[in-house]
């Protein structure tokens, strides 16, 4: 089982799965921040875009995103991101990810906010701050830490998620897996080493997550 | 009692992989692996032109050629089980006695001769390109210069195409389907893989006149007869079955009615001759590997 491993690229199909993870993680957070502000907006057309985003993405299948994004949306409409389809496909795959994971992060931060006693934004209000500047100082800072522990669910499902990149080519940890198997032929070995990898990745930020949502909380 | 709660949950995890890899193989643990004259036959139920279900029709070359070895071996029509056989899975389904033979576009291989043994082989295929019909462009794999490429995710076709055309535009998608759509609509220029199954799929009533097969493969594909290991006098019915196929005709209408409609010609060194495949079962492919003749004696 070693062996059959031995003869193929495991640490870079490793690294593949590493980048599309920090990548789109990045990309999921700033997005889902961004969402997060519009549905708690008091602006009612910012509220209904970003409750009609969540909805949207959160109820589409990742793989049918991806799909979407690698055939439909670069290959037969033509928006490529790069003229190499490999490199196109794995920046398609970071955009649907970050698409896709920033509609729960966005109900992770949401559910931070609602931790945020209401009295506490119409204090800000009250004394002259704008929305933005109340946003800023006031609700974000304790809702992002009171959305930490939702947050690191949110980064272990983006991670695990990454598998799905494989059904658009993208060269990760799952496409090793699929090579392998059309290859050597289903491995029970392999299967466990490559849920192994994954749980090496997943548990730290698990770990991390619960500690520093303790020691980050807002005491009340 | 910690060591053995942990040992508890390290057992139960192997067993949950071990489910959710054979997870999808539902369609053929009914009964007893020999109940009387009934064989169990894995196919591909997706692959037009090969191995395809409708309802519960099945068609196909595979099917087709299934069928009449089956027949041989006294088994009739109606007493065959067809089993799905996806690629991953057919070694597993053999040994496990899930299936007794496997007719699903089974290149024979070292790799998969270490684990269950081939008769065959009954088509010779190879890898070709699949492109639009009036795409005059691409005559071969040395044409594929700044053409984009597609296939499927970690297939052999797509590992093959990387090492033949150095620095291919390739895309890689889940299934055929998702290529083939790419491929119609403009998004990439050609589709890689089998010639049978390529000719398959531009014969099917959606894609006619739309696609053609280049003809010009670059890869040797000896589809066998998969079955269990060893399993020597099946192995020669199976050949025996398949020499006559070929003899009488069977063979040749099998493959114009299942890959003529789209203008596909057999490629060199079909019908595998019944001279080559008498070469090859006596030397190759029927006989188990020399070190186990002793240990699983076999009638010479």
């Amino acid at each position: 089982m070693l062996e059959t491993l031995s003869n193929y690229d495991v640490a870079a199909a490793v690294w593949v799965t590493i980048q599309l993870s920090v990548l789109s993680a990045i990309g999921a957070l700033i997005i889902g921040t961004i969402v997060a502000v519009l549905r708690v907006s008091p602006v009612a057309v910012l509220r209904g875009i970003g409750t009609s985003y969540v909805n949207i993405f959160r109820n589409t299948p990742l793989t049918v995103l991806l799909t979407l994004c690698v055939l439909g949306l670069s290959l037969l409409v033509g928006l490529q991101l790069s003229q190499d389809l490999s490199k196109d496909a794995f920046r398609w795959a970071v955009v649907g990810l970050s698409a896709y994971h920033a509609a729960f992060v966005c109900e992770a931060i949401r559910s931070g906010v609602n931790t945020v006693p209401a009295g506490q934004a119409e204090a800000a209000r009250s004394i002259g701050l704008t929305f933005a500047q109340s946003l800023r100082e006031v609700l974000l800072p304790q809702a992002f830490r009171g959305s930490i522990a939702p947050l690191g669910s949110v980064l272990i499902a983006l991670i695990k998620n990454t598998t799905v990149a494989a059904v658009v080519g993208v060269a990760d940890t799952a496409k090793l897996l699929a090579t392998i198997t059309e290859n050597e032929g289903a491995q029970l070995g392999v299967f466990f080493v490559i849920a192994m990898i994954f749980v090496v990745l997943t548990l730290p930020i698990g770990v991390l997550a619960t500690s520093l949502s303790q020691r980050m909380a807002v005491k009340r | 009692m910690t060591t053995r709660r942990i040992s508890m949950v390290a057992a139960a995890a192997v067993l949950a992989l071990g489910l959710s890899a054979c997870g999808s193989d539902d369609g053929g643990s009914d009964g007893g692996a020999d109940g009387g004259s009934g064989l169990k036959i894995g196919i591909k139920f997706d692959q037009p032109g090969l191995g395809l279900k409708v309802g519960d029709q099945y068609t196909g070359l595979d099917v087709d050629v299934a069928k009449y070895v089956a027949k041989e071996l006294g088994t009739a029509e109606g007493d065959i089980t067809f089993v799905q056989s996806p690629s991953a899975q057919r070694e597993t389904l053999i040994s496990s006695g899930q299936v007794d033979l496997i007719f699903a576009t089974y290149s024979i291989t070292d790799a998969r001769k270490e684990k269950i043994s081939f008769g065959g082989p009954y088509f010779i295929a190879g890898q070709d390109l699949l492109v639009r019909a009036d795409d005059t462009s691409i005559t071969g794999p040395d044409t594929l210069d700044g053409k984009k490429l597609c296939s499927v995710t970690g297939s052999t076709s797509a590992q093959k195409v990387k090492d033949k055309v150095a620095g291919v535009n390739l895309v890689e998608f889940g299934t055929y389907s998702e290529c083939l759509a790419a491929l119609l609509g403009g998004g990439v220029d050609a589709l890689t893989t089998d010639d049978t199954i390529l000719a398959g799929y531009a014969a099917q009533e959606a894609n006619k006149g739309k696609l053609k097969v280049v003809g010009a493969p670059f890869s040797e594909e000896r589809y066998g007869v998969g079955l269990k290991k060893g399993d020597v006098a099946l192995c020669e019915k199976v050949n025996a079955a398949l020499k006559k196929m070929v003899e009488d005709g069977s063979w040749q209408k099998a493959v114009d009615a299942n890959l003529g409609p789209a203008g596909y010609k057999a490629p060199a060194g079909n019908p595998p001759h019944p001279r080559r495949l008498l070469l090859i079962d006596s030397s190759d492919v029927c006989r188990p590997l020399p070190r186990e003749r002793a240990a699983h004696p076999v009638a010479p």
